[in-house]
């Protein structure tokens, strides 16, 4: 952890960490854009990733989800050291992430949606297809567990709302069996009632034993559903706070790196 | 799950009309079109048209150009063009001519051999828009000319500096493999139907139509393999979502290069197969078949309801839409209209098409 004092560091886990990512750096060229990041998510908490623009937030994840390879550090899962080459093998072990573009395609149903690329299959040989019913099936019921009525399997995507996208691609990670569900920023472009949605769905996801990872750059938002707080500006880890031990106005000091946010504040009457 | 009927009623919902459900197929637009056409016809052309010898007539050229709508409809689907598929046909054409003429290979050899080289030849071009990440249309757009100019040298080369390659029907007659590729099919039925007066008969008891063409079979049957591998298969739904957003696809592990490039190899294929029926159907190869083509096949798909932008589409729609305009090229010349009209009725209804997809699309998308 960095040297900052302001945060508390929490107790002895009580639950040994699904992901531990030590001293994580990743350079592009010579841009250094993380500097040793340290970051853990354990089973049924919701451990929010905090930061401003250009953070590291996405680099961090994306290294996360394999997308990236870290310069230096280590990436433990489940306690052993893992080596992800790309999304795929990440997600085979268990590690979601739904971006902020969802995957999701509006022309297509709901349902295909849900399966694409993971198609569930019957029949052998030539006769091996896509068994629709079952996916139909799957799918209605899935949604439902997450509280969305579906007008029918074949909605297309693009008649769903901003929020209901966000939790069929949530509903779609946990129904494949994420172990660690990560979501990027998954209500910057929501509003009140949607955004309150997608924290209900989060909510129900970490019932369910799921390590939740939610970046986000709206304090309340992470506020609302966080177990642990993580904020991390300029490539580094400010530390980690567990909920009750920070205030709003700390959290929102430490993302934009302390003392400007607290001249600006002065000027919009802390009103941000 | 028990209480599907209740929890599913939402108030804000108004129950959907059979019509709008309807409207979000995206091949409505070519039954559509398929029916007015019909109509259209059936006021002002010659009632023979829709006498069996007509249908046939005019299915015929409405397989060939199909055959190669379906592959391109599927690439549309895939979000991709293919403009050389036309320049194809005479590639693949000129090649197929070789093996059989001037090579003397059995079809068993020279048919899985041209097929085999438009594969590649489509494979090539695949990887070179997936590899380049340039628009297919340009990519496509310099294999039209170089397999057009190649088609022609090469012809040039064989037959001496003649563009015209003759000697197929010699070379490929009492071959076994032929009638799978010509002639036509079920004429043992056909001559029986005639005998007991059920089809139409010349004066001496032949039927006036000895049976099936092949290529309306072959037609038939890609236009159903097409549409089980795309509502039916999972390569199918990968390549919806190819065509619908590449990221996205790729981002939920669909291989979205290997369904591309096996879609432009799909294309080429097609290409090669309408070459070899129309080749052995001519008896002689020469550097103009397949002429504009490409445009027609991509009319045909639009027709049939493929949005430009990929993600969208069913082979049935190519289907129909291959079959209007085979009624309208052969129907034209059933009327006392000019036959030139063909090429306004070609643009008006490609126009049409594509201001009824982007109806349909804004319906599904629930755009507003």
């Amino acid at each position: 952890m960095s040297e900052d004092t302001t945060f508390h560091h929490g107790n002895a886990p009580e639950t040994a960490p699904i992901v531990q990512m030590k001293n994580i750096e990743k350079h592009f060229g010579n841009i250094i854009a993380l500097a040793g990041v340290s970051f853990d998510v354990r089973p049924g908490e919701c451990h929010c990733l905090l930061g401003d623009n250009g953070a590291g937030k996405s680099t961090f994840i994306k290294t996360m989800s394999g997308v990236h390879k870290p310069t230096k550090g280590e990436i433990l899962f489940e306690g052993t050291p893992m080596d992800f080459s790309n999304p795929r093998d990440a997600m085979e072990a268990g590690i979601a992430t739904v971006f902020q573009d969802l995957a999701m395609i509006p022309l297509m149903s709901v349902t295909r949606n849900f399966f694409m690329g993971r198609e569930p299959t019957k029949g052998n040989g030539l006769a091996r297809r896509f068994d629709i019913e079952t996916a139909n099936e799957v799918c209605v019921s899935e949604m439902r567990k997450m509280g969305i009525n579906l007008r029918g399997p074949d909605q297309a995507v693009g008649t769903l709302s901003g929020g209901e996208r966000q939790t069929v691609a949530i509903a779609r990670a946990v129904y494949f069996g994420a172990k660690v569900l990560i979501l990027d920023e998954p209500t910057s472009a929501l509003g009140v009632r949607q955004t309150s949605n997608v924290l209900a769905t989060i909510d129900r996801v970490r019932k369910q034993g799921i390590g939740v990872v939610f970046i986000s750059h709206n304090v309340r938002h992470a506020l609302a559903v966080g177990d642990r707080f993580t904020v991390l500006n300029r490539g580094k880890t400010l530390g980690t706070a567990r909920r009750g031990e920070i205030s709003p106005e700390e959290l929102q000091d430490l993302m934009a790196g302390g003392q400007e946010m607290a001249q600006l504040e002065g000027s919009l009457g802390g009103t941000v | 799950m028990t209480d599907t009927s209740q929890s599913a009623a939402d108030e804000r919902l108004k129950a959907e009309p059979f019509f709008s459900r309807l409207m979000k197929r995206p091949e409505l637009g070519a039954i559509a079109g398929v029916i007015l056409v019909i109509i259209f016809f059936s006021i002002t052309a010659d009632s023979t048209m829709f006498s069996l010898s007509g249908v046939i007539n005019f299915m015929t050229p409405a397989s060939q150009l199909g055959i190669l709508a379906i592959g391109a409809a599927l690439l549309m689907i895939g979000g991709e063009f293919d403009l050389s598929i036309g320049s194809m046909v005479a590639f693949a054409g000129l090649f197929f001519g070789v093996c059989v003429v001037t090579w003397q290979l059995p079809l068993i050899v020279a048919i899985p051999m041209t097929l085999i080289f438009a594969v590649s030849v489509g494979a090539v071009s695949g990887n070179l828009v997936i590899r380049s990440g340039l628009p297919s249309f340009i990519v496509t757009l310099a294999f039209l000319f170089i397999l057009r100019g190649l088609s022609l040298v090469g012809l040039k080369a064989a037959t001496g500096g003649s563009t015209q390659l003759r000697g197929v029907r010699e070379a490929v007659e009492g071959d076994w493999l032929a009638p799978f590729f010509s002639g036509d099919a079920f004429t043992g039925l056909f001559a029986s139907l005639a005998k007991m007066g059920l089809i139409e008969n010349f004066k001496n008891g032949t039927p006036k139509v000895p049976g099936i063409p092949v290529e309306i079979l072959w037609f038939i049957a890609i236009a159903l393999t097409a549409t089980y591998v795309l509502l039916r298969l999972p390569f199918g739904n990968w390549i919806f979502a190819s065509g619908g957003d590449r990221n996205a696809a790729s981002n939920s592990g669909v291989p979205v290069n290997k369904v591309k490039v096996s879609l432009f190899m799909l294309t080429a294929c097609c290409a090669a197969l309408v070459a070899i029926i129309t080749v052995i159907d001519a008896g002689s190869t020469d550097a103009r078949r397949g002429f504009q083509k490409e445009f027609e096949a991509i009319i045909a798909a639009v027709v049939g309801g493929c949005l430009l932008t990929g993600g969208y589409g069913s082979a049935i729609g190519a289907f129909f839409g291959a079959i209007i305009f085979g009624m309208v090229v052969i129907g034209l010349t059933y009327t006392d209209f000019d036959q030139d009209w063909f090429q306004v009725f070609l643009g008006g209804m490609l126009l049409i098409a594509v201001l009824f997809n982007n109806a349909i699309r804004k319906r599904v998308t629930g755009e507003r």
